[in-house]
């Protein structure tokens, strides 16, 4: 059994006018000490889908159907009292903007003692033991000065270093973190990156890692997924993805780097843009801005097909595999 | 492009300082019996010299706080230099007043990094791209204003029906081609772009690099390119100038700095993206992380973080030089042959 499975989760907006919908049948796992990219532009769908697993969807959003099971139980489901057992305890969470997510009146050990505090009977001796103990493990210079401290005094990189030494307080299974090196510069994204993978390598956590970055999913995930509109159109292993992208958004998505282009030639662009919640395109909802698109296209979202140890939900790959099928019957 | 670069824009010696102190009386204070007058800045380029030439596209790189955009304002003339001087065409212009600035400010045009906040929310785009045109050319009539604003409009593919819409109507990638058709309406000769697709999506990025690619080829025009994403800059631009703490430290032809970077910073920044091919972090480490620009460090700026620091280096500024390859490196490893 995965340590985390979510099952057909749709997420809808209630909103004047009707519901938006956020999320529709998205369906993953994530194992033991597993690292997963979960990746898309803006709009995708992605924060929602990280949020709703440990169920913070504010109102007007809701889950309104799926499954997130948690070691068998189920997430969506539970009530708000057994949820904060989970919540920061076993599944723990990175935002992106560690200024934003720190408190800026409190000290960072007063939030580091009030948050083992929160799920534990300790005292606060023992409890700033703890929390020293974790800004060590994530190699900030001089910890024992940092625990008094306020958020202002330090720089982005040790912020968010601090915001992983609080993930890590209670020695979850799981980490979620929603695009955590987006605010910061690339040598210290670099650095962040690095800590993140080798403490889940360490202490075989696993991992689910946000991001539009495709060059920072392929250095740290093994398996990916790549959404688009609130859909998952494509998932599969990191490597297998990055170097043989299947779906043309994916590869439209891998093109359009500036790593991908020669120097001073223009680069590939996919037309068009993102559409917003309120009008979804029907069918595959890439299907205005794909060359592929035909008339199947319009009217029904296509099924997941295997290529390879990848799922794609297109109906150009699965008509093409239906042809490689189709040949190699001939061949015998 | 000529045999012989001719220099567009030359900036040199350029200083900014940012004063933190306020005024006089929040300076003085009284301490131990005696009154004591304090003053802070925020030293944000210290002595940068650079040379745009006509048809390139030189681009500016660095990590927050390095002074980047610095470089870009005072250019364009939205802050007055503390010291140096910009020449363009071969005409100073840091000191101009009034009416002598108007002409440079028709040559020059400036993109910015957000079009949320650099379209003006109570303009249609229509007036928005009528507005510079009427300011720096009032003897066109209505009709031939119409006709610029139309063709501008063509140029980086805006819809026609755009021009009744107003910016908050709009997705970031088409407000940004709004304010380069902005940039663009009235013919200039060089842009400055000041990391004008860091707050676009991926597919957005692409879309706008080709659209100031294809501008420049076919308007000729020169590029000042500010952005702290390499990869773009290893796409799009002539030539590099890698800024740390508010000086260049390498500045050398875009195959050049990436096939070969000399400067320690410039290695452990190229080595910091994060590569598709890569199946793990392998950037080379820094110590510490980068001072604050109040209190600058003696002698090379990156010394506190650099591997290769002796005492010259704690002691004494580095010059850029040019080395054998071309690449001009502000080094003393580099310089000593140590690196």
């Amino acid at each position: 059994m995965s340590l985390l499975e979510v099952k057909d989760l749709d997420v809808r907006f209630a909103v004047r006018g009707g519901d938006l919908t956020a999320l529709r049948g998205i369906s993953f796992t994530l194992d033991k000490g597993e690292r997963l990219g979960l990746v898309g532009e803006s709009g995708a769908g992605k924060s929602v889908a990280a949020f709703s697993i440990l169920n913070l969807i504010a109102r007007p959003g809701y889950i309104a159907g799926g499954q997130i099971l948690f070691e068998g139980r189920d997430l969506a489901a539970m009530g708000e009292r057994e949820l904060r057992k989970i919540r920061g305890n076993r599944i723990a969470m990175i935002f992106q903007d560690p200024m934003m997510t720190l408190n800026p009146v409190l000290t960072i050990g007063t939030q580091m003692v009030e948050s083992i505090k929160a799920h534990r009977r300790i005292s606060k001796k023992a409890a700033r033991d703890v929390a020293l103990s974790k800004l060590n493990k994530v190699q900030i210079p001089s910890p024992e000065k940092r625990l008094d401290q306020y958020p202002h005094e330090l720089s982005g990189g040790m912020r968010q270093r601090v915001i992983i030494a609080i993930a890590l307080l209670m020695e979850p299974e799981i980490i979620i973190a929603d695009e955590p090196t987006t605010a910061l510069d690339v040598t210290i994204q670099a650095e962040i990156m690095a800590l993140l993978l080798e403490l889940c390598e360490q202490d075989n956590l696993a991992l689910m890692l946000i991001t539009h970055d495709l060059g920072v999913v392929s250095q740290v995930s093994q398996r990916m997924l790549v959404m688009y509109s609130g859909r998952i159109i494509e998932q599969g292993p990191t490597r297998e993805i990055i170097n043989d992208a299947q779906h043309p958004y994916t590869q439209g998505l891998i093109s359009a780097l500036p790593q991908m282009g020669e120097p001073g030639q223009r680069l590939f662009q996919i037309p068009g843009a993102m559409p917003s919640l309120k009008n979804v395109p029907s069918g595959c909802p890439f299907h205005p801005r794909c060359k592929f698109a035909m008339e199947q296209c319009e009217l029904t979202m296509p099924e997941y097909v295997r290529s390879g140890n990848v799922d794609v939900a297109c109906y150009e790959v699965s008509n093409l595999i239906a042809r490689e099928k189709g040949m190699q019957k001939v061949e015998f | 492009m000529t045999s012989q670069p001719t220099t567009l824009v030359d900036i040199r010696g350029l200083e900014k300082k940012f004063d933190l102190s306020g005024s006089l009386l929040e300076q003085i204070s009284f301490r131990g019996g005696r009154f004591q007058r304090k003053q802070e800045a925020v030293h944000a380029l210290n002595g940068v010299d650079l040379q745009v030439q006509k048809g390139e596209a030189l681009c500016v790189v660095g990590e927050s706080g390095c002074g980047k955009s610095t470089i870009a304002r005072t250019v364009m003339g939205l802050l007055t230099p503390t010291a140096g001087e910009i020449h363009y065409d071969g005409q100073r212009i840091d000191n101009l007043r009034g009416r002598d600035v108007l002409p440079y400010r028709r040559k020059m045009q400036m993109i910015f990094q957000n079009p949320y906040a650099s379209l003006n929310p109570r303009m249609t785009i229509q007036q928005t791209l009528e507005e510079p045109i009427r300011f720096h050319q009032p003897d066109l009539s209505t009709s031939q204003v119409l006709e610029k604003v139309q063709e501008v409009m063509a140029s980086v593919g805006i819809d026609r029906d755009w021009g009744s819409r107003f910016g908050h109507e709009f997705s970031g990638g088409q407000r940004q081609r709004v304010a380069i058709a902005r940039a663009l309406a009235v013919d200039p000769e060089f842009i400055v772009a000041d990391e004008p697709i860091s707050a676009l999506d991926v597919s957005i990025q692409a879309q706008v690099l080709n659209l100031l690619m294809d501008a420049q080829e076919t308007r000729n025009l020169t590029y000042l390119f500010i952005t702290h994403d390499l990869s773009v800059v290893e796409h799009f631009g002539t030539r590099v100038a890698v800024m740390y703490l508010g000086r260049v430290c390498e500045l050398a032809d875009t195959k050049t700095l990436f096939s070969s970077p000399r400067h320690p910073y410039t290695q452990a920044l190229l080595s910091a993206i994060p590569k598709l091919e890569d199946d793990r972090p392998n950037h080379i480490r820094l110590q510490g992380e980068v001072p604050t620009p109040v209190n600058l460090p003696s002698g090379c700026v990156f010394h506190g973080r650099c591997p290769y620091a002796n005492e010259r280096c704690r002691q004494e500024i580095p010059r850029l030089d040019t080395t054998a390859g071309g690449t001009q490196v502000a080094c003393h490893a580099v310089e000593e042959r140590r690196l």
